[in-house]
């Protein structure tokens, strides 16, 4: 056995009934070494890290933490023991303050004052400049990754495990975070930070353990990988990026003109004016850190959120008042971000989740009564057309992996010939290979005249596929703008820039 | 130690099996409550499960049977729509008060007059009464917000209110030497609701009852308003998203389960009972929820679960006259009926699994 290794992980197996999510996995991380997971969705890097953090059990192998036997049976107990983690989706109340949310995740919290001070002090300490008598539900998505960063921190952590955390910032906040993380790791803290974005790893990281389908692949130096290498390793495959042939835009098929509607989401972004006109062929790609309205704009255009009746333009005709449907007969077809619940009922079969948006477009009903035969026609199409791995057609849309349900999702939208298509988060959660086919199709609908927006979170997906680029910061959208020649420090501008943090290491 | 694993696709044998287990384990636990109570379990069970079926009076009980189960059936339909889309009709005993009343007072508003037209005139009636009933929930639902269990049990203690004061003042049989309740409408042919086939129990509120089982299987398999209304009650997000009206829906459940209670109180007061009196209201509007869900809110279901609570109804009456029973434990018989059921209702979704305690 290696002496000074901070965690070695032995062997670590584990199954869940159908899929082994993690087979026979090993690595080690050195006091102060920033080791990155890397691997597609579903390649085993979350069940993993819960081990560690004692959220699950594994059923063989071992865990050895400074030399010493480690099986924590809790994440009471991981924390117990200096182990720490920022998990992607946070866990905090949005009616409660900054301090009032990091007492109720530790064992023994100070006084609220006391505490207030205590995170002054680390978010002064670390440049993570964060108030703690303000309102979570008013924090911006970095502001709230702050709040469960300086959590972990509060306890003094020996290893901190992050979760996929950039997704939710801008470019200048990923370099206030690394920035952060860096400063770390010169402590002594591990950082083993999981992620699929290549260029940051090569940036932040000093090992890389790459898994895929449960099983370790290969481990690497970052920095003496191209990124292209790494992503091969992590799909096993070689990748094409997909394909645009240069078509002439034609008409104006989408404008919103001053569109301003409230939220109807608690603690969502209102809609604050927001204008822009999508040609035929043309593929606009709006990004924004999360929560910055994108869920706000997909309800707005697909009908489902109203607004006056000329803030919509589908082909010229005012549909701000128009219901989804009414806009769906004038064209215009969209896909939300949620899957489960939203663009698809999840006890419902393909059948029925095919009739759920294709009734108009596809006329699948007369006179009211369902042509269940036609569905099943469309649904069948749908999976044949766009690679859904399925039994069949009768399976509950719950039962598909996250990315098979998308590729339905999407292809079911795709399949309905639109002139105009909105989009929201089109390959979040989905494999490379799936996300590559459903960018292709995006692209393809936009080659044949379909006017096309995106909303991503994804810069590269955003740069890889849009004619033209536009940001949304607090409901606001930034004037689009022809991708080409953006460069990625304007890009993070219209994002908001670091929001107000731009100061945040100037004392280092 | 029992774990509940989700499944990934609702089990067909279960969601078929549940309602047989659920009778099943209330047969035991009745038992078990009756051998309490001193009684022989198994003459109580066969008291109220076989006897009104096959025994020595079951050319009567047979009959009692359709007139019991068609009310039941027809109002427990009706709910059953708003059920799935997540819109929740307690009131329906109200709805079919104001029904019977509406109904009601038209036929005897044409008293002594016979004519064709004054029963057809009266079912309108009735199902508007019930309709109307139903709309106050629903438009203070959509509206104003209001909870529209809280506000549709309410109305419930309104109409009763309302049917006393019929009973005893605007409806009342002028010639009933001051009697409460109104004149008998089974005997004015008008008006009357009386048997189809004589001895079958068959009147036209069981062919109602009938046409509302095949009406709403059709709705619910065929047609788009009843994908609608499942989608709405699965999934409310993705039901705005397939451009669902909230609000139209609750106008339409609401309106459906009302106006079909409405038409079962006016089958039932121009048939069966007979008259408005101020005992009219026999939980008939409670007892058809518990039938909603015993035949787990599918058309074909409830026909069945109708009938099956039927049997306990009469059953049970035979076994407090006959073996002395309280009556409180033929409620509480039927309450475990319901509570069986929801208990092992998870099985369709869920599967059971022996563990150790290894958590995931």
């Amino acid at each position: 056995m290696t002496t000074g290794d901070l965690l070695r992980v032995e062997g670590l197996t584990k199954a869940y009934p159908g899929v082994v999510a993690n087979s026979d996995v090993s690595f080690a991380i050195k006091p102060g070494e920033v080791h990155a997971l890397l691997g597609e969705n579903g390649a085993g890097k979350s069940t993993l890290v819960k081990m560690i953090y004692g959220l699950v059990r594994p059923d063989h192998g071992r865990m050895l933490l400074r030399g010493a036997e480690y099986a924590p049976a809790e994440p009471r107990a991981a924390r117990a023991s200096g182990v720490a983690m920022v998990f992607q989706h946070f866990s905090l109340f949005e009616a409660l303050n900054v301090a009032e949310n990091v007492a109720l995740g530790m064992e023994n919290p100070p006084k609220l004052r006391e505490l207030a001070g205590k995170i002054r002090q680390v978010s002064q300490d670390y440049g993570l400049p964060l108030d703690p008598s303000r309102m979570v539900g008013d924090l911006s998505a970095g502001e709230r990754q702050r709040v469960e960063i300086i959590r972990c921190l509060l306890q003094d952590p020996k290893l901190l495990i992050m979760d996929e955390p950039t997704s939710v910032l801008t470019p200048q906040e990923v370099e206030i975070l690394f920035q952060t993380l860096r400063q770390l790791s010169a402590e002594g803290t591990a950082i083993l930070y999981i992620s699929h974005k290549l260029e940051e790893i090569r940036a932040l990281c000093d090992e890389a353990t790459i898994l895929r389908r449960g099983k370790v692949v290969a481990t690497c130096t970052p920095r003496d990988r191209s990124a292209r290498e790494m992503a091969e390793l992590m799909v096993g495959t070689v990748l094409t990026p997909p394909a645009r042939s240069g078509t002439a835009k034609g008409a104006v098929a989408l404008e919103v003109a001053g569109l301003t509607v409230d939220s109807p989401i608690p603690f969502g972004t209102s809609l604050k004016n927001v204008s822009f006109k999508v040609q035929r062929g043309e593929v606009l790609g709006i990004a924004g850190v999360a929560g910055n309205g994108q869920d706000e704009l997909l309800l707005a255009l697909s009908g489902e959120l109203r607004s006056g009746v000329d803030a919509v333009q589908i082909a010229g005709v005012g549909m701000g008042t128009a219901g989804p449907n009414e806009r769906r007969r004038a064209g215009l077809v969209s896909a939300p971000e949620e899957r489960l619940g939203h663009a698809a009922a999840p006890d419902m079969s393909l059948v029925e989740n095919a009739l759920l948006s294709g009734d108009t477009r596809k006329g699948l009903t007369r006179h009211g009564f369902i042509d269940w035969g036609k569905t099943r026609a469309f649904a069948e199409e749908i999976v044949k057309e766009f690679d859904v791995r399925t039994p069949g057609t009768w399976v509950a849309a719950r039962a598909l992996s996250g990315g098979n349900l998308q590729k339905f999702v999407v292809g079911r939208e795709l399949s309905q010939a639109p002139s105009v298509i909105v989009i929201n988060q089109p390959t979040w959660g989905v494999d490379a290979s799936a996300a590559a086919a459903i960018r292709q199709a995006i692209l393809d609908r936009a080659a044949e005249g379909a006017a096309v927006v995106v909303i991503s979170q994804d810069l590269d997906e955003l740069l890889e596929i849009a004619d033209r680029f536009a940001a949304l910061n607090e409901g606001r959208l930034s004037a689009p703008r022809p991708v080409q020649g953006l460069t990625i420090d304007e890009i993070g501008l219209m994002m908001g820039g670091a929001h107000g943090m731009e100061v945040a290491h100037g004392h280092a | 130690m029992v774990m509940l694993e989700k499944r990934p696709n609702p089990s067909r044998f279960w969601t078929a099996a549940t309602p047989v287990l659920a009778v099943v384990l209330t047969m035991i636990a009745g038992g078990v409550m009756f051998a309490i109570l001193g009684k022989n379990p198994l003459e109580a069970i066969r008291t109220i499960f076989w006897d009104p079926l096959f025994g020595e009076f079951a050319w009567y009980f047979r009959g009692q049977l359709l007139v019991k189960a068609g009310p039941l059936i027809l109002i427990a339909v009706g709910l059953s729509l708003g059920f799935r889309a997540g819109i929740w009709n307690i009131g329906a005993e109200g709805q079919y008060i104001m029904g019977a009343i509406f109904g009601a007072a038209v036929g005897l508003a044409f008293y002594p007059m016979e004519a064709w037209f004054i029963f057809p005139l009266m079912v309108i009636a009735g199902a508007f009464g019930g309709w109307l009933w139903a709309m106050i929930p629903a438009v203070l639902r959509t509206r104003f917000r209001t909870n529209e269990i809280l506000v549709s049990l309410l109305l419930v203690y309104v109409a009763q209110s309302i049917l006393s004061s019929m009973a005893l003042g605007a409806l009342r049989n002028p010639e009933g030497g001051g009697f409460p309740g109104s004149r008998n409408l089974s005997q004015y042919p008008s008006a009357a609701n009386g048997e189809l086939i004589a001895g079958s129990g068959m009147h036209w509120g069981v062919v109602a009852a009938f046409i509302a089982v095949i009406a709403a299987y059709v709705l619910l398999q065929r047609h788009i308003l009843g994908f609608h209304i499942r989608l709405a009650g699965q999934a409310p997000r993705a039901a705005r998203f397939a451009g669902v009206s909230p609000n139209r829906l609750v106008l339409l459940c609401m309106g459906i389960s009302g106006a079909l209670a409405g038409l079962a109180g006016l089958f039932e007061v121009s048939g069966p009972a007979g008259q408005i009196s101020i005992d009219f209201a026999s939980g008939y509007g409670f007892t058809a929820i518990i039938v909603a869900f015993l035949g787990r809110l599918n058309p074909v279901g409830i026909l069945l679960a109708g009938l099956l609570m039927a049997l306990t109804y009469i059953g049970g009456e035979n076994a407090s006259t006959n073996l002395g029973l309280p009556s409180a434990s033929i409620q509480a018989f039927q309450g475990m009926l319901l509570f069986f059921l929801l208990a092992v209702d998870l099985l369709s979704n869920y599967r059971l699994r022996l563990s150790n305690r290894e958590t995931a």
